[in-house]
C-alpha cells in the first residue's frame, strides 16, 4: 500500500543569480510499513524535496513548479498553510539532521515534547505529560521524568536525537521523515539511533522516509532506495537490488566512494619523530572543582613518515591529544618530544620556529578559514610569517602550492565562501603544508564532507604524504576512513589510550573490549557492496 | 549567582574610584572657579568663601577629604546654591529624571521591539524597509531637533499636547518621553531585528514549524525569548544613557530634572555638584549594566548553569 505518492515534483529557487532547479520532476513512492531512503550528496535536492512536501521551504526564494504529493487522500502541495499545519506534527513527523541545534535551547524538554500533543489533540497538559514520559521511555531515555525538566544543552547529541524522535512520533504519525538523523553522531551512537528508527518503524508499522548521504548507513535499514543527483532521481528500487546491481553510473560512483577499508601495508620505520610520555591535559571548568581529564596519562610514539590514525568518540579526548602535541592547548603533566626536542623546555621564540615544522588541519572547512582573506592571502600568510620565500617569489610559491592541492590557479583571488566544502578543505590543507612541515595533525579533516569528496581528500592527503614525506596524526571518529589511511591505529576512550597497533591487527584482532564494540558499530557490515 | 554579582560589584569599585579621581582633578584644572563672576568680588570676601568651602587647602587634602565625606554618603554642600547640599539637589531632581527615563524606556521598548520583530518577519520587503528607515532617521535625528519639531506639530499646529512642564497639565509628559526615547527605540528596533533574524534562521524554528505550530506561536513561543536577549543586554546602558542624557530634553521642555542641574553645575564650576552628579551617575550606570547582564543571563538557561544553579 502506498502511503505517500509523489509525482513529478519540481522545486526551484529564484535568486539574484538566476533560477536554480533543486528538484527536477522527481517521483517517489513511500509504502506503509517500510523504510524508503533517499540517497544523494549535498546539493542533490533530497532535503529540499522533503521540506517542499511539508511546506517548509521559504517561498520566495523557493518555488514549487509542479507535481503532486498524495498522502491520505489529499494532495499536500495544494493544501493551504492552515491545513498543512494540521498534517505537520500529527500525521507526518519529522526528525532533523543536527540534534544539537534542532531543539529550542530556551525551553525545557517537556515543554517541547508535549507541544505537538497540545497543538493537535484535546489532551490536557497532564495527560500530555504522561504520554511524553511513556514515549521517552520507548526511545530509550533513562530517567524520563527528570529529562522532562531538563534543558536540551544538558543532553548529549545521541540523547537529543532520541528526544527529537520521540517528539516526531508523539502524535503517532503514519509517516516519519528523517533528514540525515545520524550524520552528526558518533559511530556507536549512530548505530543505536539507526536501530531505534528501524525498530520503531517495524513495531508501529509506519512508513519512514529516510534521507542520507551515506550509502553504508542506508544499506543496513532501507527497504527501498531512491538515488538523487543534482535534482534528478537517477535510480530507484528495492534496496538490495540497487546496492548489488547498481544500474546508473552515479550509483556506482557512490558505492565505490565508500571508504574501502582495505588496510595499508605497514612498513615500520625505525625513527621516532614525536613521542609522548605520561601526557595529561586537564581542564578546569570554572563552575566545578573536578577537572575534566580530557587526556589522562597517554604515552605513545609516532614514527617518521607514518600515518597514525587516532580514533575515538566525541569526548574521548582525541582532538585534545592532537592539539596538545602541537602545544595549542597547555598540558597539565607529561613530556612531549618532537624530533628530540622536549617541547616543555623551549621558549616562545623557539616554539615559533618549530611551528613551521608542525601544522594542523581542522575539521570544519567552513569556519577555520578567515572569510575576509582570499585564497592567495590565506596560502601566502604562513610563507611570509616564517620568511620562507621572498616577496618576488611569493606568487609563484602560492601557485605551486595551489597546484599541489588541486586548486585551479584562477581561484587565487576568490574568498572562502565562494567554494564548496571539499575545495575549502583543499585550501586548508594547502595552508597546512605551505611550510613543508614534518608533522601534521589532521583533526577530522573529512567528516564534514560528502563521501565522494571525502575519497578525493583522502587520496590527496595520501599523495602529499608520499610526496613530502609528512608524518601525520589523523584524528577521526570514522573507522572506515581511519582504516583506509592509517599505517597504525590508536584507540582512545575517556582520555586514556585503549590500544595501539598496526591497522590490520587492530581491525582484525582487537585487544580491548571497547575497540570491539566500536568495530561492531560500523554501518554496512551486513550488506555486501558490489 | 550571588558570587557572580558580588564579584561584579567588587570589580566596579576601582571603576567608580577612577571616575571620581579623574573628575575631581579635571574640574579643578579647568580655568576659573566657583566664586569667579562678572561682578568683582572683594578679595577678602572671596578668601573667606574659599576658606568656608575648604578651597584654600592643598589639593590632595581636599581630595582625601572629599573621599572621606563620600564614604559617609555626604556629597558636600553646593557652591552655587548656598545652604543646599548636593544630596538634597540630587534627591529633588532624580525622581523627575528617573520618571522621564522610565517612560522613555517603555516607549522605546514597545516601539522598538514591535518594529524590529515586524521587520524580521519579512526581511527585505516593505515591512522591513519602512520601519528600518524610520529607525535610521530616529538614530540620526538629535533630540534638540526632534523635540522642537514635535512641539511644533503636536503642540502648536494640532494643539493636542502641552509644550512644556512636567506634571502640571494632563499629557505634558508625553512629548518629552517620546523625544527622549525615540533614539533608543531606533536602536532597540535594529537590535531586535538582528536578534530575531538570527533566531528565526535557527534549526529549532524549523522544528517548531514541523510540529505544526502557527506563525504567531513560532514567533512568540519559540523565537522571541532568544531574539530579545541582545535587547535586554542593551537595556542597562540604555537606561543609564537616558538618565545622563536627559538634560537636552529637560531644557527643551522646562523640566526640573537632574540633567539641567548637571549642565548648570559645569558652567558654574560648582565643583561638588559636578562631582556628586558624576559619581552618582557612574554608580547608576555600573548598577544598570550589572542588572541587565544578570537578566540576559537569566533568560538563557545555557548561561544560567554557569552561575552554578541549574533550573
Amino acid at each position: 500500500m502506498s502511503l505517500l505518492n509523489v509525482k513529478n515534483l519540481s522545486v526551484s529557487f529564484v535568486t539574484r543569480n538566476g533560477t536554480v532547479e533543486a528538484v527536477r520532476s522527481v517521483s517517489l513512492d513511500v509504502k506503509e510499513n517500510a523504510l524508503t531512503a533517499i540517497i544523494g550528496e549535498s546539493g542533490s535536492g533530497k532535503s529540499v524535496l522533503c521540506y517542499a512536501l511539508l511546506g517548509l521551504i521559504p517561498t520566495p526564494p523557493g518555488r514549487i513548479d509542479g507535481g503532486e504529493a498524495w498522502f491520505e487522500g489529499q494532495d499536500l502541495l495544494t493544501l493551504s498553510q492552515r491545513d498543512l499545519r494540521r498534517v505537520r506534527g500529527s500525521q507526518i513527523g519529522m526528525v532533523f539532521q543536527d540534534p544539537m541545534t534542532s531543539l529550542n535551547p530556551f525551553l525545557r524538554i517537556g515543554e517541547q515534547l508535549t507541544e505537538p500533543l497540545l497543538l493537535h489533540t484535546q489532551l490536557s497538559k497532564k495527560q500530555a505529560k504522561t504520554r511524553a514520559i511513556e514515549l521517552l521511555e520507548e526511545v530509550g531515555l533513562q530517567a524520563p521524568e527528570q529529562a522532562m525538566q531538563a534543558y536540551p544543552f544538558e543532553f548529549s547529541g545521541g540523547m537529543r536525537q532520541r528526544v527529537m524522535i520521540a517528539m516526531a512520533l508523539i502524535n503517532e504519525p503514519k509517516l516519519l521523515i528523517a533528514d540525515e538523523p545520524t550524520t552528526a553522531l558518533d559511530a556507536t551512537i549512530q548505530a543505536q539511533i539507526l536501530d531505534l528508527i528501524k525498530s520503531l518503524q517495524t513495531r508501529r508499522g509506519i512508513g519512514v522516509l529516510f534521507i542520507s548521504h551515506d550509502l553504508a548507513v542506508v544499506a543496513e535499514i532501507a527497504d527501498e532506495i531512491l538515488v538523487m543527483e543534482k535534482g534528478n532521481a537517477v535510480e530507484s528500487g528495492n534496496a538490495r537490488a540497487v546496492i548489488e546491481r547498481p544500474q546508473h553510473d552515479y550509483t556506482k560512483k557512490l558505492l565505490a566512494s565508500i571508504p574501502s577499508g582495505s588496510p595499508r601495508s605497514y612498513a615500520p620505520k625505525p625513527q621516532t619523530l614525536v613521542s609522548v610520555e605520561g601526557l595529561k591535559t586537564w581542564f578546569y571548568p570554572h563552575a566545578s572543582k573536578n577537572p575534566i581529564r580530557a587526556v589522562d596519562d597517554v604515552s605513545l610514539a609516532i614514527q617518521r613518515g607514518e600515518v597514525l590514525g587516532l580514533v575515538g568518540e566525541s569526548g574521548s579526548g582525541k582532538s585534545t591529544l592532537g592539539r596538545s602535541l602541537l602545544k595549542l592547548v597547555s598540558t597539565t603533566a607529561g613530556q612531549i618530544q618532537f624530533d628530540g626536542i622536549d617541547l616543555s623546555t623551549i621558549n616562545a621564540l623557539e616554539l615559533k620556529t618549530l611551528r613551521r615544522r608542525m601544522q594542523m588541519i581542522f575539521q570544519d572547512p567552513y569556519s577555520s578559514l578567515n572569510p575576509r582573506m582570499t585564497v592567495f592571502d590565506t596560502l601566502a600568510e604562513p610563507l611570509v610569517l616564517h620568511n620562507l620565500v621572498n616577496r618576488s617569489d611569493l606568487s609563484r610559491a602560492v601557485r605551486t602550492l595551489m597546484d599541489d592541492v588541486g586548486l585551479a590557479p584562477g581561484f587565487a583571488k576568490k574568498y572562502p565562501h565562494e567554494f564548496s566544502g571539499g575545495q575549502r578543505q583543499r585550501i586548508a590543507i594547502g595552508r597546512a603544508i605551505a611550510t613543508k612541515p614534518d608533522f601534521v595533525v589532521a583533526d577530522e579533516p573529512v567528516s564534514a564532507l560528502d563521501v565522494t569528496i571525502q575519497a578525493q581528500i583522502l587520496t590527496l592527503l595520501g599523495d602529499l604524504k608520499e610526496e613530502y614525506g609528512i608524518t601525520m596524526l589523523f584524528v577521526s571518529h570514522d573507522l572506515a576512513v581511519i582504516r583506509q589511511i592509517s599505517d597504525r591505529v590508536a584507540v582512545m576512550y575517556n582520555g586514556k589510550l585503549e590500544e595501539i597497533g598496526p591497522t590490520k591487527a587492530v581491525f582484525e584482532q582487537p585487544e580491548s573490549a571497547y575497540t570491539r564494540r566500536l568495530l561492531e558499530a560500523i554501518p554496512g557490515q551486513q550488506a555486501e557492496f558490489g | 549567582m550571588l558570587k557572580f554579582i558580588l564579584l561584579r560589584v567588587i570589580q566596579a569599585i576601582p571603576v567608580v574610584l577612577a571616575v571620581i579621581t579623574v573628575t575631581f582633578f579635571l574640574v579643578r584644572a579647568a580655568p576659573g572657579g566657583p566664586f569667579d563672576s562678572e561682578k568683582a568680588v572683594l578679595p577678602e570676601v572671596k578668601k573667606a568663601l574659599e576658606a568656608q568651602y575648604k578651597l584654600d587647602e592643598p589639593l590632595t587634602d581636599q581630595y582625601f577629604g572629599y573621599l572621606g565625606d563620600l564614604a559617609d554618603g555626604d556629597l558636600g554642600p553646593s557652591f552655587k546654591y548656598p545652604g543646599r547640599s548636593v544630596n538634597e539637589i540630587l534627591a529633588s531632581g532624580l525622581p523627575v529624571t528617573a520618571e522621564l527615563g522610565v517612560y522613555a524606556l517603555c516607549f522605546a521598548l514597545f516601539i522598538g521591539v514591535f518594529a524590529g520583530v515586524l521587520a524580521a518577519l519579512r526581511p527585505n520587503t516593505q515591512q522591513d524597509y519602512v520601519p528600518m528607515s524610520l529607525a535610521m532617521i530616529g538614530i540620526c535625528m538629535p533630540s534638540f531637533l526632534l523635540g522642537p519639531l514635535l512641539i511644533l506639530v503636536f503642540g502648536i499646529f494640532l494643539e493636542w499636547l502641552p509644550i512644556s512642564g512636567w506634571g502640571d497639565l494632563p499629557g505634558d509628559k508625553i512629548l518629552p518621553s517620546v523625544t527622549l526615547g525615540s533614539a533608543y527605540a531606533a536602536y532597540i528596533a535594529r537590535l531586535s531585528r538582528a536578534g530575531m533574524l538570527e533566531i528565526l534562521s535557527q534549526d529549532y524554528i524549523r522544528t517548531a514549524r514541523a510540529k505544526g505550530a502557527s506563525d504567531p506561536r513560532v514567533v512568540f513561543k519559540h523565537a522571541l525569548r532568544g531574539g530579545l536577549i541582545p535587547v535586554v543586554a542593551f537595556l542597562g546602558p540604555a537606561f543609564a544613557g537616558l538618565l545622563a542624557g536627559s538634560f537636552v530634553v529637560e531644557t527643551i521642555f522646562q523640566i526640573p530634572g537632574l540633567g539641567r542641574f548637571y549642565v548648570q553645575a559645569a558652567f558654574n564650576r560648582d565643583y561638588t555638584m559636578i562631582l556628586g552628579t558624576t559619581v552618582f551617575l557612574s554608580v547608576l550606570i555600573v548598577a544598570f549594566n550589572l542588572i541587565s547582564d544578570v537578566l540576559a543571563a537569566w533568560m538563557d538557561p545555557r548561561l544560567r548553569t554557569q552561575f552554578g544553579k541549574a533550573n
